[in-house]
């Protein structure tokens, strides 16, 4: 589903993000590159601690300049974004580009109302009148689906339920259409059925106004829903890189490969266990030598050399297709069959 | 259910939680329906999953039994003892057998003891010396629940969320429990614990796809009752309850393409308050098929025509089996009257 002939509408080149704590340099990002292209959504998997949500809030120039160092390239519609002034960041934040937080209870503010918050980002953009941004604060709560808007738009938010809390905060980051949006695990804190209602109407959105998303989650199930590519980090690095249907179908990597088998599912068989990944993600303080994830994983053994542990597996990428693992085509062929099995069943 | 006596047996169990208001005398102006009339049993070496949206009184269930609350109304028995009412001194040693897993693990140790102390708290609350002693024994539950035994000196903070959650659980086996409550647990530890230690459990939690795992019957809980309540396949292969079906339908599964295409339910809007919930059958404000009467009648928890033996359904018009065979595609509910 990578459209070649599309000219990309964000591109980040070997982001490195480094934080200086008093431990030392924190390597939350690694060398990541991905292009997304307009009307497009990225499923971006991975623990906590991956280093998924930093990429993000450095895309949009939020985090914090005096103990981070980001190096690389971050080019939306052609222009660079790594370095550029916050006068220019600020007239993108909110305009071109938005995000979605998980938790929108602590991301709304209780003191001022729904519509108040929604048309502050509209005002501060446009410069209307008070009068049109609380228009425009009760057209975009129609929009996403909030019962009676026009007195809604006076609530604060401790009146609206969880889900119509993020809903109310997707009207805020869509109320000046912006072109990218990015959503850091908006449904996570949601129960399955409000979760369901949440992801069609990103959907929905994304069709009527053409709009990228980032989707982060750890969820590879909300992934298959809503993602056309999908990218797994491992310790600050892209693991793995391809279409949904690659990824989920056909993982290449180890640790996609054990997310996808330790998944409880509907059709997973009830009597195989479910096969958890040993150990726990790797501290960005010290990272592990070679591939980050060696010591947990099932075939660092099974290549020669010790190479896991030595050498970094580059990640080689054919038409947008890759992981980056020293297993063989083979090698791989032969030890995840156990997952094919149970997925064709 | 089967001649002999189950190890619970719940019935009629609700919980109304009074909400206090006004000036200058606090009255009680109303309650929050919790739990509304739970009728449910868990046999030995069992396990009943309970599952749930936020709200709807699952988790307050489980401290009902662990009677870590007081009932409003209901019985509970234990082993055919009725322990509704039953006073601490009673309660004691129903309550070495009866332990829990608490939803944070955070939240449910203590950070100033280490872990040795902590696992060790029951059986010395309990006056219990195993043979070997106690730190042995610790020893043992942080090796079967997959800790290192080397970790005994260890404080809470030392350990990550997944870790800590096992601490928690080897604190639960201490006392050879013979029904565990685990309000959401996210370990795939307990499935083990479950097959090899025999002991019943009620699985809390809001994720169908988790508790197929883990239960051999799961009962669905909306608005403080439960809606359904079946042996696990009949459950997933034969959901008879509207909302057991929108619930099935909303998991997200990580396949592509399926054939065929799984049915795709959309319930509307949000769970109606516990303050003052829908008439009749409290689902009626989101499901597709309500009618007149579902606003009148409280639909009666029942074997429904169709059902095997065991399963229960609290519907006036159960999905029927032929609708499970030919899935609906992008079915969508009309908007609540």
């Amino acid at each position: 589903m990578t459209s070649t002939d599309q000219q990309p509408f964000l591109s980040i080149k070997d982001l490195k993000v480094h934080f200086s704590t008093e431990d030392g340099t924190v390597k939350a990002v690694d060398g990541l590159s991905f292009d997304l292209v307009r009307g497009k959504t990225l499923g971006i998997v991975g623990e906590s601690g991956s280093g998924k949500s930093v990429t993000n809030l450095t895309i949009l120039g939020l985090h914090n300049p005096d103990s981070t160092t980001v190096e690389g390239s971050i080019t939306l519609d052609g222009e660079e974004l790594n370095g550029a002034s916050e006068r220019k960041l600020e007239k993108l934040r909110g305009n071109k580009m938005s995000m979605i937080f998980q938790d929108a209870l602590t991301s709304l503010s209780p003191y001022h109302t729904i519509g108040k918050q929604i048309g502050e980002t509209y005002r501060k953009h446009t410069g209307c009148s008070k009068k049109a941004a609380r228009d425009r604060a009760i057209e975009m709560l129609k929009r996403v689906g909030i019962p009676q808007p026009e007195v809604r738009v006076d609530d604060y938010p401790h009146q609206f339920s969880g889900g119509m809390r993020q809903r109310a905060m997707i009207a805020m980051a869509l109320v000046c259409d912006p072109e990218l949006l990015i959503a850091d695990e908006p449904t996570t804190a949601l129960d399955v059925t409000v979760q369901a209602q949440i992801m069609d109407l990103l959907k929905d959105l994304q069709k009527e106004f053409g709009t990228a998303i980032i989707f982060i989650t750890h969820d590879l199930g909300v992934i298959a829903d809503i993602a056309d590519d999908v990218l797994v980090m491992y310790g600050g690095r892209c693991v793995e890189r391809g279409t949904k249907k690659e990824v989920l179908r056909d993982p290449q990597h180890p640790y996609t490969w054990g997310l996808l088998s330790s998944m409880p599912s509907l059709d997973h068989p009830v009597d195989v266990p479910l096969n958890p990944i040993p150990g726990s993600p790797p501290s960005l303080l010290n990272p592990p030598s070679g591939c980050r994830f060696h010591p947990r994983c099932t075939f660092a053994e099974k290549v020669e050399g010790g190479l896991c542990s030595s050498e970094r597996p580059l990640l080689e990428l054919v038409d947008g297709r890759g992981s980056a693992c020293h297993l063989t085509a083979e090698q791989r062929g032969e030890y995840f069959s156990d997952l094919a099995g149970s997925a064709a069943n | 259910m089967s001649s002999t006596t189950p190890l619970l047996d719940v019935s009629g169990l609700t919980k109304h939680f009074p909400i206090k208001g006004g000036f200058p005398i606090r009255r009680t102006v109303g309650h929050v329906q919790a739990v509304d009339g739970l009728d449910f049993q868990v046999n030995e070496s069992e396990s009943l999953g309970l599952v749930g949206e936020s709200g709807c009184g699952k988790s307050t269930t489980g401290r009902l039994i662990t009677r870590l609350l007081e009932p409003t109304a209901g019985k509970i028995s234990y082993q055919g003892k009725d322990i509704t009412h039953a006073s601490r001194k009673d309660l004691a040693p129903v309550r070495s057998e009866i332990q829990m897993i608490f939803q944070d693990p955070y939240a449910s140790l203590n950070p100033r003891h280490t872990v040795g102390k902590i696992i060790a708290g029951p059986m010395e609350i309990n006056d219990i010396n195993p043979a070997g002693g106690r730190e042995k024994r610790v020893r043992e539950l942080l090796e079967i629940v997959g800790l290192n035994p080397e970790h005994y000196n260890r404080f809470p903070h030392e350990f990550s969320g997944g870790q800590r959650q096992r601490i928690g659980v080897a604190r639960a086996l201490a006392l050879d429990p013979k029904l565990i409550v685990a309000d959401e647990p996210v370990s795939a530890l307990l499935q083990k614990v479950q097959q090899e230690l025999g002991i019943a459990f009620l699985f809390i939690a809001h994720d169908l796809a988790v508790v197929r795992h883990f239960s051999q019957r799961v009962a669905v809980m909306y608005l403080g009752k439960i809606v359904e309540i079946a042996d696990r396949d009949d459950l997933y292969g034969n959901p008879r309850h509207p909302y057991t079906r929108a619930l099935l339908s909303a998991v997200p599964e990580a396949t592509v393409d399926e054939t065929p295409p799984r049915e795709r339910i959309r319930l509307q809007g949000d769970v109606p308050s516990p303050i003052n919930p829908p008439s009749g059958c409290r689902f009626r404000t989101r499901c597709w098929k309500a009618t007149e009467k579902c606003a009148t009648e409280a639909p009666p928890l029942v074997q429904v025509e169709g059902n095997k033996p065991g399963h229960l359904t609290a519907c006036h018009y159960p999905e029927t089996a032929e609708v499970a065979s030919a899935p609906r595609l992008a079915k969508d509910p009309e908007p609540a009257a």
